[in-house]
């Protein structure tokens, strides 16, 4: 008795369709990954553990009370800043990129904090002034939001950048910035592009030119792409079966177990196997909207909302650039890509997603 | 109130909020739907396109080298084969530090400076992905001690390889040639005779001789093999093959005991000699001598070893037998003497008194006779026997020059024979049209004075001159020189073997050649030029004797062979065939700065012809020495 009560004490915050689902795609993960990784047990393991760590934080977050949530905004954002500008000063150097920064015991990676960070700050920014919001407080909140945005994409880190300024827009968006000043933003933002384009990396705008015709240098930067396309396109239907990707295991696609892992499935299930993914993502999102139209508070509906639509972003760029409709940016497939700090930073945002949903669930009872 | 507002303005907040997230779902599935539309047109209808692509990047078809064809000769012994060596290997590719890697291999396997320097040469054209040897020949020593230690060198192999050895070294080198790497140029004919796809997996091309002349029997037909490799161009494994179709054997008319024993009773002359059967034009030996490895040059021939052969004062490259010109000398005089009959301007009996020089008509100018004092009564038979000079003199001016050129240009005289060699040079048959164009000068009396001892304008190369000994001992009827006597396939074993060319028919007239050919066999005979070397022979052979000059000798001065530089001794000249009655074979040997035909080509001769046709092994050579002081040509 008294473990069927512990069991339920210990469920309770978790939302099971949206666990369910979850689990789906983390499953395709580790499949995928053992066919990526070309049977490579160890990478298998890792990435189980990875997911055992992410799914511990998802329920330290989902049984967390909505208040903690809100107390830990303004740290965690001013923290996360805090690192990202010793990142701009002290930051090590990879890859011709400046991103990560050596604690003594490891090294991180503060974007990735940010990932959170910032929808949480401007969710947390828009609950307090909820009660008259004004243009002002829309100004503010896309400064919160630009600030760290500008310093990842200095790093230089386009991915992330964008992936941070679209979760701090969804929040902003679904606050009510009035179209107006979304339109005035965006006349603004066309118009700014040729200043932006004078600022970005060469390998950049390299990687945005070779979206637009990736053959012009099929060797060089637009092999990764290509090899890509390749991969999905002779998928077919129903793909060469598991394990039997000739691209994949003859090491033609690059980055197999990381941004380029939808290449990989997408070659052994086909078309198929893609529809099957493109449902997963769809419940977890359709999950995701029902709580957040569901959310009780302002804070929790904008973060929710925020969340979910990230999410999607995220399972979309990938995919877009992964089949050749989008510049490759560096971005994972959420839940399926190898790597624990993704994991970690998505399982937790689903943890809130739970936790917004449970919380107001025994408010209401 | 206060209340009633918020709650108001929260209704209404919820309401936008919700209206927001509503255009977000349509935004997420408008977004899905463009990814659903981008899958199925990759999957769907460009499939087929991308599996191609996929296809393409997976399987890589490599070429299998055919095995080249073996040159034999007449009796089967090979004159070029092929043996399977170990080589070792490098695929770039595979590795990352090319020096470091091969540093480390020379502690294990000797690799001497040249082999990088031929290393480097390869790499600055290779193909992608290709492997390149480092090493040819390991010894199974090397093989082994390599074996042991390979796990520390990804990227290096070791591989059975085929290598072209010619076993005769320096003998039949200029006949048989060699093969070499390919370069640019022949790519470059490969291509645009379109058989270049055929060459995809060979390295090596004919360069010189048969080798050259007849590659597109020797060299095969390329196999293909379908390989899965991967992004790296390693092959994975192998999906289908087609085997590769060896290059035909060719059997040469070359006897290959005959052209050693030629070869060996040169010593240490140079000069060439060509045998032919008269009967129907088989090469029956060709050589020049000296001759040089051809198996230096199948991997590219080393800085030290060419300059050693191409700075060589005796031009060890330089074929003789094909492409060396020399004055005739009196090689021609029984081709003169069959045209003074022909044109009827002697008689078998007419005989001239021999003075010992020549005069023309109102000149004072005296063309001496090689024998001071004359010979006394010359007639047409003792002036082949004897090689009387003054009685051509007189009969050359009878017959002019244009006479002379139509009759000597059937014998081939002044044009390429056709032998299957390429780099044939024609010699040098005078004639008006000729030195007008050539030096803008009428010809003059005198001129055709020289051409009748054969020291004028003419030049012969060794194989004209044996090809028109072999028209004479034929009686008149020339078959075209040729070596390839047979072509075998492996696969069918099926034998094309080669006919004999008829060239022509002269028609001569029988009692003249009976005459001259009579006069020829008398050379050898006691009394006659070549006596000496004709001394014992157990069949009967007739020849004559020649001197090409070297230097030209002022009037009035006496040639004295000691006293002249070994390089500015006259060329000695030899033409023979045998039996007399019944000619199987007909030669010609040169021999540069022998001094007098007599003296060291007619023994030359004589040595091929007793094991031509007695099979009888030769005496020990003479030497430089000992041929001095032999009789006089």
């Amino acid at each position: 008795m008294t473990r069927r009560l512990l069991w339920q004490r210990f469920v309770a915050h978790l939302d099971p369709v949206l666990l369910a689902a979850l689990g789906l795609l983390l499953l395709v993960s580790l499949v995928v990954l053992y066919s990526a990784s070309g049977g490579n047990w160890s990478r298998v393991l890792a990435q189980m553990t990875n997911i055992l760590v992410a799914c511990a934080a998802l329920w330290v977050v989902a049984n967390m009370p909505l208040h903690y949530l809100m107390r830990a905004a303004v740290p965690v954002y001013l923290l996360g800043m805090v690192l990202l500008i010793a990142v701009a000063f002290f930051g090590e150097i990879a890859h011709g990129a400046r991103r990560w920064l050596n604690i003594g015991v490891t090294t991180i990676q503060p974007s990735e904090l940010m990932r959170i960070a910032v929808p949480l700050m401007m969710a947390w920014y828009f609950e307090k002034h909820e009660a008259m919001l004004t243009l002002k407080n829309y100004f503010v909140a896309t400064l919160l939001l630009l600030l760290p945005v500008a310093l990842i994409a200095r790093q230089p880190d386009l991915g992330t950048a964008i992936l941070i300024a679209s979760s701090g827009f969804y929040v902003l968006f679904l606050a009510g910035i009035s179209w107006r000043v979304m339109l005035i933003s965006l006349v603004i933002l066309m118009a700014s592009m040729p200043l932006a384009w004078s600022t970005l990396h060469d390998y950049q705008r390299h990687r945005i030119m070779m979206l637009l015709d990736p053959a012009q240098d099929a060797l060089g930067s637009g092999y990764h792409t290509i090899q890509a396309i390749i991969a999905v396109g002779s998928g077919g239907m129903f793909g060469k079966g598991y394990l039997n990707g000739t691209q994949t295991h003859l090491d033609f696609l690059p980055e197999r177990t990381t941004d380029f892992i939808f290449a990989v499935y997408s070659e052994e299930f086909g078309l198929l196997g893609n529809i099957v993914l493109l449902t997963l993502y769809s419940f977890v999102i359709a999950r995701g909207f029902v709580i957040t139209a569901n959310a009780s508070t302002y804070f929790t509906r904008l973060m929710a909302g925020s969340i979910t639509l990230t999410f999607f972003t995220y399972a979309f760029v990938n995919m877009g650039m992964v089949s050749g409709i989008l510049p490759v940016v560096g971005v994972p497939l959420p839940l399926v890509s190898y790597g624990g700090t993704s994991m970690v930073i998505l399982l937790l945002g689903f943890g809130m997603l739970m936790s917004i949903h449970t919380h107001k669930k025994l408010v209401q009872t | 109130m206060k209340h009633h507002i918020e709650f108001k303005d929260t209704q209404r907040e919820i309401h936008n909020f919700r209206l927001r997230l509503a255009l977000s779902l349509g935004f997420v599935l408008l977004l899905l739907l463009i990814l659903l539309v981008r899958f199925i047109y990759l999957q769907v209808m460009q499939q087929s396109h991308y599996q191609t692509l996929a296809e393409n990047n997976r399987i890589s078809i490599v070429p299998i080298a055919p095995s080249r064809g073996l040159i034999l000769d007449r009796n089967g012994v090979i004159l070029a084969h092929n043996y399977s060596a170990y080589t070792l290997e490098i695929t770039l590719s595979k590795v990352a530090d090319l020096k470091a890697t091969i540093d480390e291999l020379a502690k294990i396997v000797d690799i001497q400076p040249g082999d990088r320097k031929r290393f480097k040469r390869l790499l600055a054209d290779n193909r992608k992905f290709e492997s390149l040897p480092i090493r040819n020949r390991l010894t199974d020593d090397e093989v082994a001690r390599f074996s042991t230690q390979r796990y520390r060198f990804p990227g290096v192999e070791i591989k059975a390889r085929l290598f072209r050895e010619y076993p005769y070294h320096e003998q039949i080198s200029h006949l048989v040639g060699y093969i070499g790497r390919i370069n640019e140029s022949e790519i470059a004919q490969l291509e645009e005779d379109e058989v270049a796809a055929n060459y995809r997996g060979s390295d090596y091309i004919g360069k010189t001789g048969i080798e050259q002349k007849y590659e597109s029997e020797l060299h095969g037909k390329t196999g293909f093999q379908q390989v899965e490799v991967d992004a790296g161009g390693r092959e994975v494994r192998v999906l289908s093959r087609t085997p590769p179709v060896s290059g035909n054997n060719l059997v040469l008319t070359i006897d290959a005991k005959l052209q050693g024993i030629a070869e060996q009773a040169f010593g240490n002359y140079r000069g060439a000699l060509v045998a032919i059967d008269p009967r129907n034009g088989e090469v029956l030996a060709f050589v020049s001598k000296p001759g040089y490895d051809p198996n230096l040059f199948i991997d590219g021939i080393d800085e030290q070893n060419w300059n050693e052969l191409n700075n060589s004062p005796d031009v060890p490259l330089n074929n003789r037998a094909l492409r060396g010109q020399y004055s005739p000398g009196s090689t021609i005089k029984p081709f003169m003497a069959l045209a003074g009959l022909h044109y009827k301007k002697r008689i078998p009996s007419y005989a001239i008194s021999d003075p010992g020089y020549f005069s023309l008509p109102g000149s004072r100018h005296q063309y001496r006779d090689w024998k001071k004092g004359g010979h006394g009564s010359v007639d047409l038979f003792k002036s082949i026997v004897v090689s009387c000079d003054t009685y051509y003199y007189g009969l050359a001016t009878e017959l002019g020059i244009d006479n002379i050129f139509n009759f000597f240009s059937e014998f081939g005289f002044g044009k390429k024979t056709g032998i299957d060699l390429e780099g044939e040079v024609s010699g040098l048959m005078p004639s008006q049209e000729w030195k007008q164009k050539r030096h803008k000068q009428k010809w003059y009396a005198g001129d055709t004075v020289s051409v009748g001892i054969g020291q004028g304008y003419n030049l012969v190369t060794p194989l004209q001159l044996a090809y028109a000994t072999a028209i004479l001992a034929n009686d008149g009827v020339a078959y075209r020189p040729h070596l390839l006597k047979e072509v075998q396939s492996l696969r069918t074993s099926e034998k094309r073997i080669l006919g004999m060319n008829l060239e022509s028919n002269l028609n001569l007239n029988a009692e003249h050649l009976a005459l001259v050919k009579s006069a020829m066999g008398a050379v050898t005979q006691p009394g006659g030029t070549a006596a000496m070397a004709g001394a014992g022979a157990l069949y009967a052979f007739a020849g004559k004797t020649g001197t090409a000059q070297v230097i030209g000798m002022k009037q009035g001065e006496k040639y004295i062979e000691s006293k002249i530089q070994e390089r500015h001794r006259d060329h000695a000249w030899f033409m023979a065939f045998a039996p007399s009655d019944q000619p199987k074979i007909a030669l010609a040997v040169l021999v540069e700065n022998g001094g007098h035909g007599s003296s060291t080509a007619a023994p030359i001769a004589r040595k091929v012809l007793d094991y031509f046709l007695l099979g009888k092994l030769p005496q020990p050579l003479l030497t430089v020495e000992e041929a001095e002081g032999a009789e006089d040509d």
